[in-house]
């Protein structure tokens, strides 16, 4: 175990200009050129560098993933270290900047996906080993020995005869000086020291003394505050307003109209913001004054019954369904779902003639550049993201107009001083964001022995990838883990109906897999009950082929203690799903009071992410994705009424708070397979355990989200 | 001007006097570790102690707290951390980390005039403060460790 420790930026600048010289590494860039290997001291820090070793033996490790609460400031150094050997007490993490070198993976510079360790991992490794293998050189030409002949350990490279030492702070000027190799051997993952080991994350003690800055804690000499009145229907436009009440309150400095309303500037958020409340504005609703959930629910259900795009066909599922058994149907519904994460968003930014800085917390820099670049008439390139830490990320902060940073660039255009945007809570909450309403109606068909022949299921929702500029007749993420469901059924049919809708949908921590997750396996729990066939028992036999499901499968259920009993009043339910490339099972433990409240008492979750870098965060990850599952599936619900967003707060949209918190187990299968992702795969089991636990403790079948006991059957 | 006294140390603000003490606190002294999370008094991120107790500032008007003790995330310890911040790391509590000052700041009220509290106890006090990350769990567990009825962290 690890010592945390305290570390800022402060301390950092101050040390690093203490430092004078030492080794930089940076390496080979798909897509940037071949040769922008380089080696350079502190003082001519290249920016395609992800590890700076100081002459002070302090190891800097530079981080284009923005750190949300994921982990991915600790995950990234750990495999980075490890394969440099280093002394962890030693290691500090530093956010990139947003030039070229870092818009890798997604055709640019953007965290999200649960992509950030998977893809990072041969990277990082190689960034390691190639410092590693720098500062052994410098060390056997020093003393004229053969670089096979040394070791490594904690910062350090030993002589065979362990008669000489040398710090890698004491090598690194001379390191700097070498050619970097064009490959390096990487280590035996049996050799780990620091992967796979329970770490502390460095931002930590930042983060309990207030120190840590989010982009809304930014403040920069002559800053402005501005925050922007939106149009109170979604895709709204202002036809006329009066700012002059607004201006002459004694601190707002400034009334403008901005692409997406009219923006007050004020001396500091308050000034700003009482002189919104003081705005006479009217607005021209457009085409989205005619929304609301119930018109959207009857439209979807329509839908639902005329056939859509295919995307999935095997074998041949309507005659499988004909000659049935028994079949099973039946409607799910999910609702449009806001991501609220804990800062609201915010930027800060400085216009000039010849470029812009951003201070931000985003997910997306890349298209924060192009989006900045656009409004403000410059190069991307000319744009540069201050990436801060990011108060909660879960997709919002990536999306393809930028809403919150494009808001505050224009804003800040010609106003000569930085200035900070923010948007209020009910701002995000009203015509953010979303994740979309979806309604499933499904067809299972079951042979006499109870096991399932043939699944027919037809979604209606809106695409996320076409709001991306990814138009396509199926939208991949609609579907997935709808389409090709790894169960052993060999008569499936999925087709898809994509509605084009003015509101705004995106990425939700998990996706698709936020309704697939709940609709198919809560689906295919109905299919074992019609079946007569044990939940866990029948999601085994339809994955015989697939190991590594069945693993979490069933140490998941092993730890519950599927099949044994429960105390009065309790129900235990199962869900098993992959997404992100990791395999998580869940099992809720459920109770239903007299005036129809659920409570979760124990989740019991089982993880395959291959290698877990940091297994405590592994086990955070997963917490995290179950209560931010179980809020949406308890309570979560954004719904429309004449265009307008009926939920606007904590108060009208709330979330899981800490005496609904269920003890939570996580139980991580051992692997050597390449890790894969953490903050997402813990989200799509969460909602079907417990709806389907509910149904063995009720006999009550929930379809419908968030689960409302009184408007089930 | 307003009279503030705030981590020990008194302040003058020109400020109208009902702006909220949270936004006092952030612009006008620079104390940005309490957060602004809804705006309502809803979440929590924003809470302080005004003379001891846990107090939601985003709601709260400046001019009800003049002469009061006011402290803040960056007040509660005048050298180092205190053993409930460092419960919170010996934990790994924090995830995104944004609602932590206002988590800490309403545990350590509760600790102040509840030294032992049950579980029970804990989720009634801090049922108040969310966190989109869902460390509940864990700031059960730092809270418990602070009080002295858990482990240290790491131990498991």
């Amino acid at each position: 175990m690890t010592a945390p420790r305290r570390l800022t930026r402060r301390g950092f600048l101050k040390r690093s200009a203490a430092a004078g010289g030492g080794l930089v590494i940076g390496f080979h860039i798909p897509g940037f050129g071949a040769e922008r290997l380089l080696a350079a001291t502190v003082d001519s820090l290249a920016p395609n560098a992800f590890v700076r070793v100081g002459v002070d033996d302090v190891i800097t490790i530079i981080v284009h993933k923005s750190e949300m609460g994921q982990g991915v400031f600790t995950s990234l150094p750990m495999i980075l270290a490890e394969e440099l050997d280093a002394d962890w007490s030693k290691v500090e993490v530093e956010a990139s900047p947003s030039t070229p070198e870092y818009a890798i993976g997604f055709g640019g510079q953007l965290t999200g996906g649960s992509t950030s360790v998977m893809t990072s991992w041969q990277l990082f490794r190689e960034a390691g080993a190639t410092a590693r293998a720098m500062l052994v050189d410098a060390a056997a030409r020093r003393w004229n020995v053969d670089a096979a002949d040394l070791r490594t350990e904690a910062g350090v490279v030993f002589d065979a005869a362990g008669d000489r030492r040398a710090t890698y702070g004491e090598l690194a000027e001379e390191a700097a000086t070498l050619d970097v190799p064009s490959s390096v051997p990487l280590k035996d993952p049996a050799d780990f020291r620091i992967v796979g080991t329970n770490v502390r994350r460095l931002e930590g003690p930042d983060k309990v003394t207030g120190a840590a800055e989010f982009s809304i804690d930014v403040r920069l000499p002559d800053m402005l505050t501005a925050v922007v009145a939106h149009s109170p229907v979604c895709g709204g436009t202002v036809r006329s307003f009066d700012g002059s009440a607004a201006e002459a309150l004694p601190g707002v400095v400034k009334v403008k109209q901005v692409p997406s309303g009219v923006a007050v500037i004020g001396r500091d958020f308050w000034s700003a913001r009482q002189g919104r409340d003081a705005l006479e504005i009217e607005w021209d609703d457009g085409e989205g004054a005619r929304l609301s959930s119930a018109g959207l629910r009857d439209e979807y259900l329509a839908m639902v019954e005329t056939p859509g795009a295919v995307a999935e066909d095997l074998g041949d599922a309507a005659a499988a369904l004909d000659g049935a058994a028994r079949t099973v149907e039946a409607i799910y519904e999910v609702p449009y779902l806001a991501h609220a994460p804990m800062e609201p968003l915010n930027a800060t930014v400085h216009a000039k003639a010849d470029g812009a800085d951003i201070w931000a917390g985003t997910q997306a820099q890349t298209l924060d550049q192009r989006a900045a670049a656009g409004i403000l008439g410059l190069r991307p390139e000319d744009i540069r993201i201050h990436t801060t830490m990011l108060g909660g990320g879960f997709g919002r902060r990536a999306n393809p107009t930028s809403d919150f940073v494009s808001d505050a660039v224009a804003v800040a255009k010609d106003e000569g001083v930085p200035v900070k945007t923010v948007w209020t809570r009910e701002d995000d909450i009203q015509c953010g964001y979303y994740r979309p309403m979806f309604v499933h109606k499904l067809a299972a068909g079951i042979d006499p022995s109870g096991m399932p022949i043939a699944w027919h299921q037809r979604l209606a929702g809106q695409s996320i990838m076409a709001g991306m500029g990814f138009g396509a007749p199926v939208d991949p993420s609609s579907v997935e883990g709808a389409a090709h469901m790894p169960y052993a059924i060999p008569n499936r049919h999925v087709e898809l109906h994509s509605p084009d809708k003015p509101v705004t949908v995106l990425w939700w921590r998990s996706v698709g897999h936020t309704h697939t997750g709940f609709v198919n396996e809560s689906f295919l729990d109905e299919v074992a009950h019609a079946g007569g066939r044990d939940p866990f028992e029948l999601r085994r036999a339809l994955l015989r082929d697939e190991p590594r499901h069945l693993a979490v499968l069933e140490l998941a259920a092993e730890k519950a203690g599927w099949g044994s009993p429960l105390p009065e009043g309790r129900g235990r339910g199962i869900a098993v799903r992959k997404s992100f490339e990791s395999y998580v099972a869940e099992v809720a433990e459920v109770s239903v009071e007299d005036d129809g409240t659920v409570r979760v008492h124990r989740v019991v979750c089982a993880v395959d992410c291959g290698v877990a870098v940091n297994p405590w965060n592994v086990e955070a990850q997963m917490e995290s994705a179950i209560v931010y599952g179980l809020s949406a599936a308890l309570h979560g619900e954004i719904t429309l009424e004449d265009g307008r967003v009926q939920q606007s707060n904590f108060d009208d949209y709330p979330v899981l708070r800490m005496d609904e918190m269920p003890a939570v187990e996580v139980h991580i299968v051992p692997s050597a397979e390449p890790p894969t992702g953490v903050g997402e795969p813990g989200v799509p089991p969460i909602a079907p355990a417990v709806t389907n636990a509910i149904f063995s403790l009720t006999g009550v079948r929930v379809r419908r989200l968030p689960i409302r006991m009184s408007e089930t059957e | 001007m307003i009279s503030l006294n705030v981590n020990g140390r008194t302040h003058e603000v020109d400020v109208d006097p009902s702006t909220p003490l949270l936004w006092v606190l952030r612009d006008h002294l620079g104390l940005t570790g309490t957060k602004f999370g809804c705006g309502i008094a809803q979440c929590g991120a924003c809470t302080v102690h005004v003379d001891g107790v846990a107090r939601r500032t985003c709601r709260l008007a400046v001019r009800g707290v003049e002469g009061a003790e006011i402290t803040t995330i960056e007040g509660l310890s005048e050298d180092g951390l205190t053993p409930l911040q460092e419960a919170w790391l010996d934990q790994d509590v924090v995830q995104c980390g944004y609602c932590q000052s206002g988590q800490i700041m309403a545990a350590s009220a509760l600790l102040a005039s509840n030294p032992e509290p049950s579980d029970e106890e804990i989720d009634q006090a801090m049922r108040r403060n969310i966190c989109r990350c869902g460390a509940y769990n864990r700031i059960r567990l730092a809270i418990r460790q602070a009080s002295g009825s858990a482990p240290r962290g790491g131990a498991r």
